[in-house]
């Protein structure tokens, strides 16, 4: 029987397999920030045990960072401390720090692939569960908890029962206006919250094949959101030509080299996934969320489902939406766009083609946080900037921001947020914040409305 | 890490389905830069309104719940890999989870703390939230050992790795463990 992209990666990594028990993983890329490591740190320095490959080791900041005034000290002590913490951790145990103010600073997922850290073929972790997001890559990446950051710290390696195996499949062709954040919203809305649990899920289909490095990764980066661990997408000439060129990707002979390798990955005709789904590209539609989890999602064009469930109900009643109702012509305040899911480049260019020659809607308040320095500086040099303060916008600098609402950056009580974000979980964007997720196109809309509109009718 | 052979405790009921981690512990608490105090702030803002004062329609809140077990609704521990979500429970008193499924990554770091996750049947945890709304005082047993969890006269064997298993009923963790492979880890890396 033939290999799974996920079984070939997986299996050049194991170290060892203990009889009756779990798998010891090797791991090539370790990707620490300043909320999940700290305490990792204090718990190998408490058993006098060094870190053992500060060289496959990148940290940088980014999810309790301010997004205005970066260059001033922290208000916040807390986070303040934090981020001191990871400087003095990263410091002493000789770990490459992309601190607050770097030139590569930003969101952990946005720069581990554009500094060419994130290739094919590679084991990465970090104490993030969107780290999914570098399966782009056909790379094997997920999220891990603390006490797994520490073990990776002490000895490189993890200890995991290797999980079952999904496949994905959407073939066809995606009517216009439907961007690659509608397609693994429409993947969630279909399949559920926990339907990738205890699986790694590989996306196939000429869908996929079609799509920019950036589309994939928004892809990948959901997949937790179905419980799956992490999200693949097999590596080709979109994957090899965007890693070729950055700064810490092989050149020369030695890219080459690895292209080769790379090669070898795709999944094997005659290899059988413990579970598979397909979905045809022409039934996906521009997605939107109603509830409090990312599976809780429709068509922008559908009403909200009228289900009899306690959890649905609760879900509404925080939302203050009703059954059967549609979300078209709703009142929003608030605007989203960033987060490791829709903060690259390719995401500002879309919002900043709609925006173009409009204005923002008065009642509008919108965020806009590029996902790295580097996007930051792109959205500069393309004449985006110029376009999104014309509209009456204004950019923030990079962060997870109003993602999460570590920072500053936090949705009022009651108010809707339409975001292009990951989590629409109660009180993700602040206490009583009510999120909506959606893609930037959509977002962007949102802005310029002052409300929800029918984008399908908007764009046709 | 406390060794864990057998528990007999009453439990607190928690109906809701898809409780992700940042219920558990919101993202505003994550600020520390050491495992004490997250106790105290386990599910915040259900347990206490915006102005501060308690929720008492919340099950945590109320004085006839209590106990050492969280029986909670189908999808424990969603969203965010938030080990802190672990450590608020724990420091918070909850040696046992017991729902009909857990996410992946709060099932592992849970066990890393020693708090046991125990995944049972949708009947048996709709019986169990039942029986526990009906009389608070019930005493739910769980067995490590023999991996089984009972009350009255129910009863229901639950899987768990097998390591896993030796590491909870010694006490021991997997850095120890991944140390002392320390060799072949080396021979690995030389031959990448």
């Amino acid at each position: 029987m033939g290999k799974t992209l996920f079984d070939k990666v997986w299996d050049a990594h194991v170290v060892d397999v203990i009889e009756n028990g779990p798998q010891i993983l090797y791991i090539d890329k370790h990707l620490i920030h300043e909320v999940t490591s700290p305490q990792a740190f204090n718990e190998l320095e408490s058993r006098r045990i060094p870190v053992a490959r500060p060289d496959k080791i990148v940290a940088t900041a980014d999810h309790n960072t301010p997004t205005l005034n970066q260059h001033l000290p922290l208000k916040d002590e807390l986070s303040r401390n934090q981020l001191e913490q990871l400087t003095k951790n990263c410091a002493k145990n000789k770990i490459t720090l992309y601190g607050l103010g770097h030139e590569n600073n930003g969101i952990v997922h946005v720069i581990a692939p554009e500094l060419g850290f994130t290739q094919p073929g590679m084991t990465m972790v970090c104490g993030d569960s969107h780290t999914s997001t570098h399966g782009a890559f056909g790379t094997i990446a997920f999220g891990i908890g603390t006490s797994q950051v520490a073990q990776v710290f002490a000895s490189q390696c993890l200890l995991l029962e290797k999980p079952k195996s999904l496949r994905v499949n959407v073939n066809g062709k995606l009517a216009k206006g439907v961007l690659p954040k509608d397609v693994i919203l429409y993947i969630i809305s279909k399949l559920g919250t926990n339907s990738g649990t205890g699986y790694f899920c590989e996306y196939a289909g000429n869908v996929f094949e079609e799509m920019s490095m950036e589309g994939r990764m928004t892809v990948c980066n959901m997949s937790i959101e179905m419980g799956a661990r992490g999200g693949m997408i097999a590596p080709d000439e979109t994957t090899f030509e965007y890693v070729k060129g950055r700064e810490f990707a092989p050149k020369g002979a030695a890219f080459d080299q690895k292209v080769a390798e790379w090669k070898t990955l795709p999944t094997d005709a005659d290899a059988i996934f413990d579970q598979e789904y397909s979905i045809n590209a022409e039934d996906i539609g521009p997605m939107i969320t109603y509830g409090t989890n990312p599976g809780m999602g429709i068509k922008i064009t559908e009403n909200i489902p009228e289900l009899k469930d306690a959890s649905f109900e609760k879900s509404l009643a925080y939302m203050n939406f009703n059954k059967g109702e549609s979300l078209i012509h709703k009142a929003i305040n608030y605007v989203f766009i960033g987060s490791c899911t829709n903060s690259r480049i390719e995401d500002f260019r879309i919002a900043a083609a709609f925006v173009k020659g409009k204005k923002k809607a008065h009642n509008i308040t919108a965020w806009l946080v590029p996902g790295s320095q580097k996007v930051a500086k792109q959205i500069e040099a393309e004449g985006l900037k110029a376009i999104f303060e014309m509209a009456g916008f204004t950019l923030r600098q990079p962060g997870c921001s109003a993602c999460l609402a570590m920072n500053d950056d936090k949705i009022p009580e009651g108010e809707y947020c339409v975001s292009t974000s990951n989590r629409n979980f109660e009180g993700r964007q602040g206490q009583g914040a009510r999120t909506i997720l959606a893609s930037p196109l959509v977002a962007a809309a949102t802005a310029i409305e002052g409300r929800i509109v029918d984008i399908t009718k908007y764009i046709n | 890490m406390e060794k864990f052979i057998q528990l007999i405790s009453t439990a607190v009921p928690l109906e809701t389905e898809n409780v992700d981690t940042d219920q558990i512990i919101p993202a505003r608490f994550l600020k520390a830069t050491d495992k004490l105090g997250f106790g105290d702030n386990v599910f915040r803002d259900w347990r206490f309104h915006k102005d501060g004062s308690v929720n008492e329609s919340f099950p945590l809140n109320q004085s006839i719940y209590g106990g050492s077990i969280l029986v909670a609704g189908n999808n424990f521990g969603c969203g965010s890999s938030r080990e802190h979500a672990a450590w608020a429970l724990a420091g918070y008193g909850f040696k046992v989870i017991v729902s009909s499924f857990f996410a992946d990554i709060f099932k592992g770091n849970a066990l890393n703390n020693g708090v046991l996750p125990i995944q049972v049947s949708e009947v048996f945890l709709k019986d169990l939230l039942g029986e526990i709304q009906a009389d608070p005082s019930l005493e739910i047993s769980i067995d490590l050992e023999n991996q089984y969890i009972s009350y009255s006269n129910k009863k229901e064997a639950f899987e768990i790795d097998a390591y896993k298993k030796v590491c909870l009923i010694n006490g021991y963790d997997d850095i120890d463990f991944l140390i002392s492979k320390k060799d072949k880890i080396n021979a690995f890396e030389a031959t990448q």
